[in-house]
């Protein structure tokens, strides 16, 4: 067995996800035949490899080019205010955070 | 009443006054009534945008005024991409009533050039899924047989266009997303490189593998789409200043000569016969077309699901912590503030957006991200440099698309992982960030004869896509689409 419950927990906290007890089983069990599937990377030996961080290479790569460094107005503060669930004047209200 | 439009038949009717774009619009409106309910391909209809567009159109053919490539097109937008003002859900119910304030630069490139948008297509949650089964507004039904999946996660988009509700449709791939699809619905479908099209206003699921990409009913339109949205945009930093070529013209270019490769690790267990032996005439009907076609190897081919599965659902715990209820989305009560976070992301995701949020949040997390995150990493470069070492002996690549023809709804939901497995011979063209194109090859009895399409996949190296455009468009025109 690769990943237990407490992994699971741990990582759904990490995750601010809320899992039921049964959602937690089901998707250790899942998890783990996952991770175990993974593994087989293990097969392979790259310690001699560069980990692919960027996609492009860098004669690919277009941010060889940065723009003026220059303010621009963008006038979108009434837009993204229309979708918030509870704002008041230019602020996204939100539950009170609690000190531990 | 002309049926199954394409863009040359549309955009020619509409210039020389046969319909008006808004008769167009309309006529694919009713399409969409009468088969949208059995299908679910499209969430959400924009009838006012469309009409405006189209009168636009209307109005530039009445003034005698030249017209844009895509003039009058009607078309359906996956529901990942940003439309302004058109409600956008990516399939989740966190986002069940949000309307973008922005386009996306590919809609935005799409209807400058004159496309007519007629809503947002169905997909699996976040992009996540190989079926359309993970929609949190139910799974789209394949319109070649609809007790079967179209294929996902861009099914709706797919489904659209197989069943002539669009006349072509934008889908996003992150492991085999358009490819799939369309090879489950029998139409040509195509990523083009990374980098390639902006990924400005893509609602992000892998921001290192996720592309844009045209679905259409015949190679021709899916090039043409691909040349309005492909090219440099400063709001995307990963959009390269590589010319777009004039697709149009390249693939009318003759193939013979171009060089083939076939993998053998993609020919072995676990492809269907049916599919391996319309696959076999696909590559015969190329050698026909005078390629030269010989066997090449990709010897880390069958470490790409363990590596996609690992960076694809690290990237998507990443990308996907934004959705907390504070800003935008589904908000669920709580008695704190992280106490919100957490029932609203309970409730608002479906099960397999969490289960990759926590295997993405796993391979990340300390002690961890050496054996899994950075391996990955490290796999994912000697895949990438298998393909580049495969295009220095050939031109092109070709596989089949998918390993099974498109299975039931229900049949796969069970297993996460034999879900995962059905993107096999996607996965690798996405994490190499090289182009890939799917076309129909034939079509196979299902288990109780129904025909059921295959898709023949051809990559090309990076930034090749007229290679691959030219491949796919003399494949189509040899009759590939029948064999």
């Amino acid at each position: 067995m690769k990943i237990s419950r407490e992994d699971v927990v741990r990582v759904a906290e990490l995750a601010y996800l809320d899992l039921t007890e049964a959602e937690l089983e089901t998707y250790r069990a899942q998890l783990d035949e996952i991770l175990e599937y993974i593994g087989k990377l293990n097969e392979l030996d790259t310690s001699a490899v560069e980990p692919m961080a960027q996609v492009l290479t860098s004669d690919q790569a277009a941010d060889a080019t940065l723009r003026e460094d220059v303010v621009v107005r963008s006038e979108v503060v009434t837009d993204i205010l229309a979708q918030a669930p509870d704002t008041d004047g230019p602020y996204f209200l939100v539950p009170r955070v609690i000190e531990k | 009443m002309a049926t199954n439009w394409t863009i040359r038949t549309a955009t020619e009717a509409i210039a020389a006054r046969k319909i008006s774009a808004r008769e167009l619009a309309g006529e694919y409106f009713r399409k969409i009534a009468a088969r949208n309910g059995e299908l679910n391909a499209f969430l959400t209809l924009s009838e006012e945008r469309a009409y405006a567009q189209a009168d636009r159109v209307d109005a530039m053919v009445a003034a005698g005024e030249m017209l844009p490539a895509l003039a009058g097109v009607p078309m359906a937008i996956k529901d990942t991409i940003s439309t302004k003002g058109v409600r956008t859900t990516c399939g989740s119910k966190i986002l069940e009533n949000y309307v973008p304030p922005y386009d996306a630069t590919a809609v935005s490139r799409l209807e400058a050039a004159g496309a007519v948008i007629l809503g947002k297509t169905n997909c699996d949650e976040f992009a996540m899924g190989s079926s359309n089964e993970n929609s949190a507004y139910g799974p789209v039904r394949n319109p070649e047989s609809t007790d079967r999946v179209p294929g996902g996660s861009s099914g709706g988009s797919a489904a659209a266009v197989a069943a002539d509700l669009a006349v072509v449709a934008l889908g996003t791939d992150t492991g085999g997303s358009i490819r799939q699809p369309g090879a489950f619905c029998g139409v040509p479908a195509m990523m083009g490189s990374y980098g390639r099209v902006s990924r400005y206003g893509l609602i992000a699921f892998a921001s290192s593998l996720d592309r844009i990409g045209p679905l259409g009913r015949n190679v021709a339109d899916v090039a043409a789409v691909l040349k309005t949205i492909a090219g440099r945009d400063a709001q995307d930093s990963t959009s390269t200043e590589t010319p777009v070529e004039d697709y149009a013209k390249e693939i009318a270019r003759p193939v013979k000569g171009m060089k083939i490769g076939v993998p053998k690790e993609c020919f072995g267990e676990g492809l269907d016969s049916g599919v391996r032996e319309k696959v076999n005439a696909g590559i015969e009907l190329l050698k026909k077309l005078g390629c030269e076609v010989r066997e090449i190897t990709l010897p880390h081919a069958d470490y790409a699901i363990a590596t996609y599965y690992i960076i694809a659902t690290a990237e998507a715990s990443s990308n996907l912590a934004r959705y907390d209820g504070v800003r935008y989305g589904l908000r669920a009560d709580g008695n704190s503030l992280i106490d919100m976070y957490r029932k609203t992301r309970g409730a608002g995701f479906g099960p397999e957006v969490k289960r990759r949020i926590v295997l993405g949040t796993y391979v990340l997390s300390a002690g961890y991200y050496d054996a899994y995150y950075l391996k990955g990493q490290k796999v994912r470069a000697l895949i990438a440099q298998d393909f580049q070492d495969a295009f220095l002996k050939v031109d092109a690549i070709v596989t089949p698309t998918s390993p099974v023809p498109a299975f039931k709804l229900g049949e796969r939901t069970n297993d996460p992982l034999a879900m995962y497995l059905a993107d096999i011979y996607t996965v690798t063209g996405s994490l190499a960030g090289i182009p890939g194109i799917s076309v129909p090859c034939g079509k196979i009895c299902g288990k109780i004869c129904g025909k059921l399409p295959v898709g023949l996949q051809i990559f090309g190296p990076a930034f090749g896509e007229a290679a691959v455009l030219r491949l796919a468009s003399a494949f189509e025109h040899a009759g590939g689409a029948t064999l």
